[in-house]
C-alpha cells in the first residue's frame, strides 16, 4: 500500500477511499471494483508438498496479481514430506478468495485455509538489536522483562532481544524499543495453526 | 548402444523384468505405457538421446515439425481432435522457449498436452551453459503442472503423473524437463500402476440438492438460456447436454470453445455468443431471466462489460474448476462439478420430474431475433469501390469472392462433416459463423490465447489423430505465413490436411479495428508488397511448390466451387489460396468492454 493514502482501521481491516494502487488495477481487470473497498489483512495457511519449486508456484500466484506478500513462513511439519506455509497479505476479499482457490488448484498443495479472526492461534518471533549505554541498559532490560522477552546477546553497546507473541504484542514492543535506537531487526513472520 | 536395442520395452511386457535401461529408454517406455502413438518432436543436443531411444520404439511414431511451435500446435491439434493427451518434445534453450506459446495456448484453452524438453546436464544448470534456459521457471504461470527430473528413478512416476494430470479434471499442459545426464543415466525402472497425488482431486461432483435447485430455477424461469462452453467438450458431455436441452427446451448459445458441443443445426441452437457471435444469441442472453452457464469461464470476449452481462438474470455457474467460480462474474448459484456428472444427474432427475414449462413465448421471441439478424454477408460499398474489384476483378463485382461465402461453400461441399482448424483473426470468426458445427471436437481454434499460426500445424495434428476425416485449416494470409514451414511436415509425413487461405493481403482484424476506431490509419497492417500492390504477395502457390505441396490460387467466384472440390478430392496435403477483398468487416461486433446495446450488426 503506498504511503499517504487515507487508511481508517475498521474492526477487521482497513477501509481505503479512492482508487486502488496502480499495480492492482492491471492485475485482475475483469473483477468489478467499487469506489471503495475493504482491504482485509488475511492469514493464509497452506500445506504443501515439501519439494523444490513449490514456493515459486505459490509466490507466483501473488506476484502475478500485483499482490505483495507481507510475511511468509515456510518449514516442514511433523511429516517431513509436508511443509506448512503461513502467508499474510492484504487484499480485497474477491481477490484473496481467488488466490486461495488458485492455491488449492496447485497439484503440490494439499490444503489451504484462509483464517478468519479468532479461528487460529498465531505467534511471531522477532530478534531485535537495540543500541544501549550504561544509562539506558536498565530500562531496556526492564521493558524486556515486562514483555516476557529474552535478552539473548549482550555487547558493550547493544543488546539483542528475542520476543515471541502475537502481532499486537510484538508491534508494541518494537514501538517501545524505537526510542533506544533499533540497530537491526528480523521477524519470522506470522506462524499460525487453526484452533480446531 | 546396439546391445540395448533389443531390450527396448513394449507397452505389453511386464515391468522391471529386464536389466537396467538408459533414462531416455525409460522415458520412451513410460510414454508407450501411456498409449502414446504420436510425438511431434524437433531434436537438438539436449534431446537427441531421447530421439535415439524413439528410433527403437515400435508403437510411437515421431513426426518432425519444422519449428518447435509447429510441433506444440500439432500436439494441441491432436489432443483437441481426439481428446487424448498430445505429446511434443524439443531440445533445451531455444527449442524449449519456442514451445512456450503453444504451452500457454493449451493452458488458456484447457488442452491436455505433455511437453517434454531436454535440459543441459544437471552439473551445467545455472552456469549459463550453451542452450541453457530455465524452462521450468519460465513456464510456471502457464502450466497445469511441471517437473524438472533430478533422478532417473523418478522418470516412470513423473510420466505417469504428467499424463494423469494433463488429461483429468480441467485438462491442461504439463511440462517435463529432463536434463541430459538423467537421459544418460542407467536405472532399473519400476513402473507404477497407480498415481498417488494427495493434493490433486480432479473430479468434484455436484450433489443432488444443488442440481435440484437448478430444476427449481428452470420451473420458475420464463426466459432461460444455456451458455455452454469447452467444458462440455472436454468432459465428453455433448450427448448429455443434448438430452438435457431437449427435455427442458432451453435455447443454447455456446462459446467459441464450445462450438459443436450442441448441434448448430438444431432448432434450439443460438450458435455462439460474444464479441462476434450471433446477434440473436447476445440478445437472448441479455434478455434472459435465467442463465445456465455450463463449463464456461465468462471470458471477456464473451461477456463484454462483465457486470452488464445477463444483468437481470439469475446465473447458475457449473464448472469443474473452483477457481472459475466468481472469478470474472459473481453468480447466484455456483456449483463446482464435473459437467458430465452434473448433466447426467440432471437428466436422471428430469426423468423423474419432467419440466412443466414449455417457454413458448420465449421461443417465439428468439425466433423473431433469429429472423431479424441471421449471419449474412453482401458485397458492401467499400468493397465495390475497392482496388480489389478495380484491379483484380476488372471492375466486375459479381466475380468477387467474399471470405464468408468461401466458407459457406466449403461447408456445403463437405456436408458439414470436416474438422476445421483456424488461425486467428477475421477468418477465424467467419469460420465460426459460416460453418455449421454439429459434433464436438470439430472446430479447433486458438480461442483464449489467440495464437496466429495455430491453424495449419493444428490441422496436421488433428489429421494424425483422425486420418479418416477431412481436416481443413481455414486460415488468413497473416496467420498461415507464421507457420508456413509446416508444409514440409505435411508433405514428408504424408499428412493430407488441407489449407484454405483467405488471402486479403492484410491483417484483417486489426484493419477492422483501425477502420472502426482509428480513422482507417494503417499501422503495419498491410502484408503485401507496397512497391507492387497489384501482385499478390507472398505467392503462396510458389511457396507450396517449393515444399512439393500441390496448390492453386482462386481469384474469381466462377472458379471457387471447382477449386474447393479439387482440394477436397486431393489425397495429399493441399493449399488453396483464395484472394478476397480486405474491406469486409466481421459483424456482428460488440466493441471490447461494451454491452450488447452497443452491438454493431447491420
Amino acid at each position: 500500500m503506498p504511503p499517504g493514502r487515507p487508511r481508517f482501521p475498521t474492526e477487521r481491516g482497513f477501509l481505503i477511499y479512492g482508487e486502488r494502487p496502480e499495480r492492482d488495477k492491471t492485475a485482475v481487470g475483469h473483477i468489478h471494483r467499487q469506489h471503495w473497498q475493504i482491504t482485509m489483512r488475511h492469514t493464509i495457511s497452506v500445506l504443501v508438498e515439501n519439494k523444490f519449486g513449490v514456493l515459486t508456484r505459490v509466490a507466483g500466484l501473488f506476484s502475478g496479481r500485483g499482490f505483495n506478500i507481507d510475511t511468509l513462513n515456510v518449514a516442514p511439519t511433523q511429516d517431513p514430506t509436508v511443509s506448512r506455509m503461513t502467508i499474510t497479505t492484504r487484499g480485497d476479499d474477491a481477490t484473496v478468495d481467488q488466490i486461495v482457490k488458485q492455491l488449492n488448484k496447485l497439484v503440490d498443495t494439499i490444503a489451504v485455509q484462509d483464517f478468519r479472526e479468532g479461528e487460529s492461534v498465531d505467534r511471531e518471533l522477532v530478534l531485535v538489536k537495540v543500541s544501549v549505554n550504561s544509562s539506558t541498559r536498565a530500562e531496556v532490560m526492564q521493558i524486556t522483562t515486562i514483555f516476557r522477552a529474552k535478552i539473548i546477546d549482550v555487547q558493550p553497546a547493544s543488546v539483542t532481544i528475542e520476543i515471541t507473541g502475537d502481532e499486537g504484542k510484538v508491534d508494541k514492543f518494537i514501538e517501545l524499543m524505537r526510542p533506544f535506537n533499533i540497530l537491526e531487526l528480523t521477524r519470522t513472520g506470522k506462524v499460525a495453526l487453526p484452533r480446531k | 548402444m546396439s546391445t540395448i536395442h533389443k531390450n527396448a520395452p513394449k507397452a505389453t511386457t511386464a515391468p522391471a523384468a529386464r536389466t537396467d535401461l538408459l533414462g531416455s529408454e525409460i522415458l520412451v517406455a513410460a510414454l508407450e505405457r501411456e498409449g502414446v502413438e504420436a510425438i511431434f518432436a524437433y531434436p537438438g543436443g539436449a534431446s537427441l538421446e531421447i530421439h535415439q531411444a524413439l528410433t527403437r520404439s515400435k508403437p510411437i511414431h515421431v513426426y518432425l515439425p519444422r519449428h518447435e511451435q509447429g510441433g506444440v500446435f500439432a500436439a494441441e491439434g491432436y489432443a483437441r481432435a481426439s481428446g487424448k493427451v498430445g505429446v511434443c518434445m524439443a531440445t533445451s534453450g531455444p527449442g524449449a522457449t519456442n514451445l512456450v506459446t503453444g504451452i500457454a495456448d493449451a493452458y488458456m484453452d484447457s488442452v491436455p498436452i505433455v511437453a517434454i524438453t531436454g535440459q543441459v546436464p544437471q552439473s551445467m544448470i545455472g552456469k549459463g551453459a550453451f542452450q541453457e534456459t530455465d524452462i521450468y521457471g519460465m513456464t510456471l504461470p502457464v502450466v497445469k503442472h511441471s517437473y524438472l527430473v533430478t533422478d532417473v528413478h523418478d522418470l516412470p512416476r513423473i510420466v505417469k503423473e504428467a499424463f494423469h494430470i494433463a488429461g483429468t479434471g480441467r485438462p491442461g499442459p504439463v511440462l517435463i524437463d529432463v536434463p541430459k545426464n538423467v537421459q544418460q543415466s542407467r536405472a532399473q525402472p519400476v513402473f507404477p500402476d497407480t498415481v498417488n497425488l494427495r493434493g490433486y482431486h480432479p473430479e468434484p461432483r455436484a450433489d443432488d440438492a444443488a442440481l435440484t435447485e437448478i430444476l427449481d430455477l428452470i420451473e420458475r424461469a420464463e426466459r432461460p438460456v444455456l451458455y455452454a462452453g469447452g467444458g462440455i467438450i472436454s468432459s465428453s458431455a455433448a450427448g448429455e447436454l443434448r438430452r438435457f436441452v431437449e427435455a427442458t427446451q432451453i435455447p443454447v448459445a455456446t462459446t467459441i470453445m464450445g462450438c459443436g458441443a450442441f448441434p448448430e443445426t438444431h432448432p434450439l441452437s443460438l450458435k455462439w455468443l460474444g464479441m462476434h457471435g450471433a446477434a440473436y444469441a447476445n440478445w437472448a442472453v441479455a434478455g434472459a431471466d435465467l442463465l445456465l452457464a455450463f463449463g464456461v469461464r465468462f471470458d471477456d470476449r464473451v461477456t463484454g462489460k462483465v457486470d452488464k452481462f445477463c444483468e437481470h438474470g439469475t446465473i447458475v455457474h457449473v464448472d469443474i474448476d473452483a477457481s472459475e467460480i466468481n472469478k470474472n462474474r459473481r453468480v447466484h448459484l455456483p456449483i463446482v462439478s464435473d459437467i458430465h456428472h452434473a448433466l447426467r444427474r440432471l437428466n436422471e432427475l428430469l426423468a423423474g420430474r419432467p419440466v412443466q414449462k414449455r417457454f413458448h413465448g420465449w421461443h417465439a421471441q428468439v425466433a423473431e431475433w433469429k429472423a431479424k439478424a441471421p449471419f449474412s454477408y453482401k458485397v458492401n460499398a467499400d468493397t465495390l469501390k475497392s482496388q480489389h474489384i478495380r484491379d483484380l476483378m476488372g471492375g466486375d463485382a459479381s466475380q468477387v469472392i467474399l471470405p464468408q461465402e468461401a466458407i459457406a461453400v466449403l461447408h456445403e461441399l463437405t456436408g458439414g462433416e470436416a474438422v476445421i482448424t483456424t488461425g486467428v483473426g477475421q477468418h477465424q470468426m467467419w469460420a465460426g459463423q459460416f460453418y455449421q458445427f454439429r459434433q464436438p471436437r470439430q472446430f479447433i481454434t486458438s480461442a483464449g490465447l489467440g495464437s496466429m499460426g495455430f491453424g495449419y500445424p493444428a490441422a496436421l495434428g488433428a489429421k494424425v489423430a483422425c486420418p479418416d476425416r477431412q481436416v481443413i485449416d481455414i486460415d488468413g494470409d497473416g496467420s498461415f505465413l507464421m507457420n508456413v514451414q509446416e508444409l514440409a511436415m505435411a508433405h514428408i509425413e504424408g499428412i493430407a490436411a488441407k489449407a484454405v487461405v483467405l488471402n486479403n493481403q492484410h491483417l484483417g482484424m486489426v484493419v477492422q479495428w483501425e477502420d472502426r476506431f482509428y480513422e482507417g490509419n494503417r499501422g503495419q497492417t498491410y502484408l503485401g508488397d507496397i512497391e507492387n500492390a497489384r501482385q499478390i504477395y507472398p505467392d503462396f502457390v510458389t511457396i507450396a511448390k517449393g515444399f512439393n505441396v500441390p496448390a492453386e490460387r482462386v481469384v474469381f467466384k466462377r472458379d471457387l466451387r471447382a477449386a474447393l472440390q479439387r482440394m477436397l478430392d486431393s489425397s495429399e496435403p493441399y493449399l488453396l489460396d483464395i484472394i478476397t477483398p480486405y474491406t469486409e468487416h466481421v459483424l456482428p461486433f460488440i466493441p471490447a468492454g461494451k454491452t450488447v446495446k452497443e452491438m454493431i450488426w447491420e
